[in-house]
């Protein structure tokens, strides 16, 4: 620094008992210029280390050590112990003792996947388009919908269990004010799925909703004046001016909300209480995420989860691939 | 934060032009009747669980689910509160918020601070192989958790560190959405000359962060704290797998061993479910519109 050899015109008391300041050496400047050149070109991986540190050993090194994992038997008791299996594990859940349940899950985790993507993304567009109006009681109406978001999956999905629940349950209860129900929410394929996908969307519509709304005012408002001058009605313009705008940030949400979708896990692992690991008494919710569980620390096949969670990643990894199709020719028609 | 002012805040310059129908475009509308009853009931809907938990949590074990249910708060809140805070998870409710508070904070503090200093270095910082590493903070930001518990587990195990909770905290010491986060708030509010003048001055690259970059990125620090913690507070699987049967618990751990119990002492489990979010709500009010323009901001430069 250039204020430690700079002779001390003021210094305090302290800094006489220093020797003085050595002269300007050749040898000091080259020493400065050296530590300027380290300072430069180390400084940015330094700063860069700490997160491909913590990447390597709990992101890249677990996701193949999964891989590795999924062609052996290892017990949950006994993790040290690996036996080599080959594709057995994989077998197991394709044609296997499992396939019945592996399909089922597969399945599960679909349907669940559009039964809560779909509504909520549809009601998030709506209700953004909404607050994008001018109105009263704007900041309440936002925080208001992103409350949900600030619950927990656990806290979420144990009130609505007690709202599904078949005793008492207040779902049921609305349903018998219209002369419907009662109905066993828990049991049946379609209904638990229904009500786990409810708390799903109760969670994130509203933090959909912001972000939707975030997008449409960074749209110019000269091209919703010019399609009002052309005669274009409220509904007209969000259909021809608002949702193209929109279409990056759609398909960002789309594929952000397919791939929480894929790894849904405390929802129905809670909504099932007792039941919960299997997801549900007869497997009715059991996505991929509860069959990964199920089998490592359930079951104590942590080969098998280890290719369930293989299997997951694949299907990311197409979902990523369709997505940068999608990008890719929404690019080239513009 | 500019990206969450209204539009319709903006003065109406489209009044002093002759069309009043350009006037009336787009944000500019006044929101019709249809849209505020809309409006009205989707808060309703979102806000309508988070009261019915306060019911619920203030009930007993029959009234909870009498028919029809209680819509009023009973009175026997704080019996409830008191038996979870004693007995949920094994140690009750208090030693459970405690390390949800210690181990959301540890990960928020490293996380917040991690990602400033790449996100600087990717921000404005000059260095061979940038790109790519940039390319892979990126592909990582959709590997998912699920993908790594096995592994994970297995080796907190050999560390010796299953059912602690640095278990929950050395896994997310930093994100590559946080890094992601802080390059992008960082290359747009960090004028390179104020970086220049800096060095000009003889600061070092310490200096450097210390002085200009940290003030500098302020606001995004507290977004990104913020939006952390609540991430970490509710995070569920890996707890789930690594602290299962602990006498340790955080306060998700704590709720699920209230809802797969063999009880189903439903005003018990909502007093706990209350228990756990009332923090986070609580954050919430302090700070929500800044995690509202948080959240918003990252969606739309993400």
């Amino acid at each position: 620094m250039a204020s430690t050899t700079a002779p001390s015109r003021n210094g305090p008391a302290g800094r006489r008992s220093t020797p003085p300041p050595p002269p300007r050496s050749a040898r000091a400047s080259a020493w400065r210029s050296r530590l300027h050149r380290w300072d430069t070109k180390g400084t940015p991986y330094a700063l860069v280390a700490p997160f491909f540190l913590v990447f390597a050993a709990f992101g890249l090194f677990p996701l193949l050590y999964t891989g590795w994992l999924s062609f052996h038997r290892v017990s949950l008791y006994n993790v040290d112990r690996a036996e080599w299996v080959g594709l057995r594990n994989y077998a197991d859940l394709f044609t296997g003792q499992v396939s019945h349940y592996f399909w089922n899950a597969l399945l599960n985790t679909f349907t669940l996947g559009v039964l809560s993507t779909v509504p909520q993304l549809l009601m998030a567009l709506g209700l953004a388009h909404l607050l994008n109006y001018r109105l009263r009681a704007r900041g309440f109406l936002r925080t208001a919908l992103l409350a949900p978001y600030a619950t927990s999956v656990a806290a979420a999905t144990l009130v609505f269990a007690l709202i599904f629940s078949p005793e008492g349950g207040m779902a049921n209860w609305v349903l018998g004010l219209f002369g419907a129900g009662p109905v066993h929410w828990e049991a049946g394929r379609w209904s638990s799925q229904f009500a786990i996908s409810v708390i799903v969307t109760w969670r994130w519509t509203g933090y959909n909703a912001l972000i939707f709304l975030a997008a449409m005012q960074a749209v110019p408002r000269e091209l919703y004046e010019a399609a009002a001058l052309d005669g274009a009605n409220r509904w007209k313009q969000f259909l021809h001016v608002t949702i193209p705008a929109l279409r990056p940030t759609i398909l960002f949400t789309v594929i952000v909300s397919t791939i929480g979708a894929t790894q849904l896990f405390g929802e129905p692992y809670l909504f099932g209480g007792q039941s919960g690991h299997q997801g549900g008494t007869d497997h009715q919710y059991e996505t991929l995420g509860i069959l990964m569980y199920d089998q490592g620390f359930h079951s104590s096949m942590l080969g098998r989860a280890s290719a369930v969670a293989w299997i997951m990643f694949g299907l990311l990894l197409l979902i990523g691939l369709v997505n940068a199709l999608i990008t890719r020719r929404l690019r080239a028609s513009q | 934060m500019t990206t969450t002012t209204p539009a319709s805040d903006l003065p109406r310059r489209t009044a002093t032009r002759p069309s009043a129908r350009a006037g009336r475009a787009g944000g500019q509308h006044r929101a019709g009747r249809l849209a505020r009853v809309v409006l009205g009931l989707a808060a309703l809907a979102s806000l309508f669980p988070l009261y019915w938990t306060l019911v619920a949590a203030s009930t007993d074990s029959h009234a909870v689910v009498s028919s029809p249910p209680p819509l009023l708060p009973g009175g026997n809140l704080f019996e409830n509160l008191t038996y979870v805070w004693n007995n949920a998870g094994g140690r009750g409710m208090g030693v459970a918020l405690l390390n949800s508070t210690l181990v959301a904070g540890a990960v928020t503090v490293s996380t917040v601070t991690f990602s400033v200093l790449a996100g600087f270095a990717f921000a404005k910082l000059r260095f061979r192989g940038k790109k790519v590493m940039l390319g892979l903070v990126l592909s990582t930001l959709a590997v998912p958790a699920q993908l790594s518990v096995v592994p994970l587990f297995i080796l907190t195990k050999n560390l010796g560190l299953a059912n602690h909770l640095g278990a929950l905290i050395l896994p997310v010491l930093v994100t590559a959405f946080g890094v992601f986060f802080m390059r992008q708030f960082l290359s747009q509010a960090l004028p390179t000359e104020l970086l220049e003048a800096a060095r000009v001055d003889g600061a070092n690259s310490l200096r450097v962060i210390w002085h200009v970059v940290f003030p500098v990125a302020r606001p995004a620090m507290a977004v990104l704290g913020m939006l952390t913690f609540v991430q970490s507070w509710n995070d569920f699987l890996w707890p789930i797998i690594v602290m299962n049967g602990s006498t340790n618990p955080t306060v998700q751990v704590a709720l699920a061993g209230l809802g797969t119990g063999w009880s189903t002492d439903w005003s018990v489990i909502t007093a706990g479910a209350l228990m756990g979010t009332l923090p986070l709500l609580l954050v919430f009010a302090l700070f929500g519109r800044h995690i509202v323009g948080g959240i918003t901001q990252g969606a739309l430069k993400g």
